[in-house]
């Protein structure tokens, strides 16, 4: 049902951009947002669209690296783009973001302390916080009878072909780490070939490595226990009463995901209309109350459903934290990672 | 000679929209990023001989092989339907052959992940007869499966054309001399259709051997083929190097199944294709 709506609005969009262009050049200067997949209410840009007269061009991706890839490469020429706290400090170290002008940007204000100058930008200057997030397991309560506390169950013979992973290097060999007692962000060869092991140990029990068709998967019953994004979780839970969601003992990962603006735009200001208006308070909720990540704002949580405050998937306890790590930027190290991952695929 | 000035479009598209991007592949393939700049190296194609890539180029060729002999299998008996003259509407099924293709790729794809799915519809069908479920997608049955589907018109095809241009008095003539049917299809049609087979066995093996959609979707990022490897180092790595380095051993082994192929076929003088 979900992979035909997608489609239609693909369809629509298509269309709307062909009318669009068929209109022959309307001056509405265009903005074009790089975003992850399903991260955004679609309509609210058509409601930006409107009220600011300026076309949005909408595009999306499905990790940190190949959005990185991509605007490295010169590809897209985007004016905005959403990715998390340590691609955020590589692509600030490198020279590659717009500082921001917090004076187009009034309701910055509404940006809970805790969430900002975080160490990805320690000033706050380039970013504005979006959405935040842990990763953890989600699983069905009707396949898995085992509980689910520690990354572990992930390599247990009993779910063989049940187990989606992530197709995203950071976080899978990241919780493989932290399995094993590392740290995500190491730079230890030998805890490192120790991850690489234990990821070849696990694929042949691992039925598939996805991206945002976990969630469908999921609701659908295909697969008993997926690593997922927190909010995918809620979402997922949403749609299937009999999914939960849990953050392994061993710790996870906390991340943020920030709005930048990269140094190629030539739409600075729009963009920055855009930044404020994901940030109005009733855009924030309605942005939020529909894709069901955690909010860092602080207005647009205060009018969210006990039920999604109260969701521990959406908004985990202190004591639940108290073992995650945020992605560091790994500079040159990467390589190592790329490769083991790179590895761990082909095998 | 007055009409050569005519080319001189075509060479030029070819020198700025293929031969360029080859050498750039070339150049990228040889070099290696270093902190001082790039510096020359085969140091790309050293690690391509590493053990765990040449075994996921040994499972693109096998995969696309396997694809090739059953779209052959399943493929000639339906060219010889399709240019035999007793049949009827024929164009209507050659039609009814050439229809899915007007469809996306990628969309017939995704309809068999929903169709070998748990919960899809052939498992759906199996619990409905009281058997257990099946694990069907996500398997390598399933990438070969999709690259079976997808490429049997290029098969079909092109062994239909020849097969309907043979000359039926030759067939005609076999059968005045005393050969039975075997003996005809054996030494007249068969042979006669070979450079067919070729062209057959070419347009599938090289779309196969380097497919990354088809072993993403079916193979749920298992099975990762030589397509996906160079995917990989292109879009999420960031290595181009490396990236350009498999592409080019990739272009060597077509070139060289290519050649192979064609002179096979000048042996047994089929025509020439090339």
């Amino acid at each position: 049902m979900r992979k035909a709506k997608i489609l239609g609005l693909a369809l629509l969009l298509g269309l709307a951009v062909l009318t669009f262009a068929a209109c022959g050049q309307d001056r509405k200067p265009v903005l074009s947002v790089y975003n992850w997949g399903d991260y955004i209410d679609e309509s609210i840009i058509a409601e930006f669209e409107k009220e600011f007269n300026i076309r949005v061009n909408y595009d999306t991706f499905s990790t940190n690296e190949d959005m990185y890839v991509k605007v490295k490469s010169g590809g897209g020429s985007y004016d905005l783009l959403f990715p998390s706290d340590y691609t955020i400090e590589r692509m600030r170290k490198e020279g590659m973001l717009h500082k921001l002008d917090f004076n187009n940007i009034p309701n910055y204000q509404y940006i809970e302390e805790q969430f900002k100058n975080l160490d990805y930008d320690p000033q706050n200057e380039y970013s504005v916080p979006y959405m935040w997030g842990t990763v953890g397991i989600v699983y069905n309560k009707k396949m898995v009878t085992k509980p689910v506390t520690s990354w572990r169950i992930l390599w247990d013979e009993d779910y063989a072909k049940q187990i989606l992973m992530l197709d995203s290097q950071r976080d899978s060999i990241g919780i493989t780490l932290k399995m094993l007692g590392y740290s995500m962000n190491t730079r230890n060869l030998q805890e490192l070939a120790a991850a690489k092991e234990a990821l070849i140990k696990q694929k042949p029990l691992v039925l598939a490595y996805v991206g945002d068709d976990v969630k469908d998967k999921m609701i659908a019953g295909e697969a008993a226990l997926a690593v997922v994004w927190s909010g995918d979780a809620v979402y997922m839970m949403r749609e299937n009463p009999d999914l939960a969601f849990a953050i392994p003992e061993e710790g996870s990962n906390l991340w943020f995901d920030a709005m930048v603006i990269p140094n190629t735009s030539k739409h600075k200001t729009e963009a920055e209309k855009f930044i404020n208006f994901l940030c109005r308070t009733e855009i924030a909720y309605k942005n939020t109350d529909y894709i069901g990540y955690s909010t860092p704002h602080r207005e647009a949580k205060k009018l969210l459903e006990p039920e999604l405050l109260n969701e521990p998937a959406a908004y985990p306890s202190a004591e639940q934290l108290a073992n995650c790590e945020i992605f560091l930027d790994l500079g040159d190290f990467l390589k190592e990672y790329d490769r083991i991952w790179t590895e761990v695929k082909a095998i | 000679m007055k009409n050569k000035w005519l080319t001189y479009p075509y060479l030029v598209w070819m020198l700025i929209f293929i031969f360029i991007p080859l050498l750039l592949v070339l150049f990228f393939s040889l070099t290696v990023r270093t902190p001082e700049g790039l510096a020359f190296s085969f140091e790309n194609f050293q690690r391509f001989f590493e053990p765990i890539y040449l075994r996921v180029l040994l499972r693109s060729v096998y995969l696309a092989l396997i694809s090739t002999i059953i779209c052959l299998v399943l493929g000639y008996p339906m060219a010889m339907i399709l240019a035999g003259n007793n049949f009827k509407r024929k164009n209507v099924m050659v039609f009814l052959f050439v229809v899915p293709m007007w469809m996306n790729f990628l969309l017939r794809t995704y309809a068999w992940m929903t169709l070998l799915e748990r919960q899809g519809l052939l498992n759906t069908f199996l619990s409905f007869l009281g058997l257990p479920p099946l694990n069907l997608l996500y398997t390598q049955e399933a990438v070969v499966l999709g690259m079976v589907y997808n490429f049997l018109p290029f098969m079909v095809l092109p062994i239909y054309s020849v097969l309907s241009k043979i000359d039926r008095q030759l067939i005609e003539a076999a059968a005045d001399l005393g050969a039975d049917q075997v003996t005809i299809f054996r030494r007249v049609i068969f042979p006669l259709s070979l450079p067919g087979v070729m062209s057959g066995i070419t347009m599938v093996f090289m779309p196969a051997v380097t497919t990354f959609v088809i072993s993403r979707l079916l193979g749920g990022g298992q099975f990762t083929l030589i397509g996906n490897l160079i995917e990989q180092q292109f879009l999420f790595v960031g290595d181009w190097h490396f990236g350009s380095a498999i592409s080019m051993v990739m272009m060597v082994i077509i070139l060289l199944s290519i050649g192979v192929l064609s002179r096979y076929d000048k042996e047994h003088e089929g025509g020439g294709l090339w």
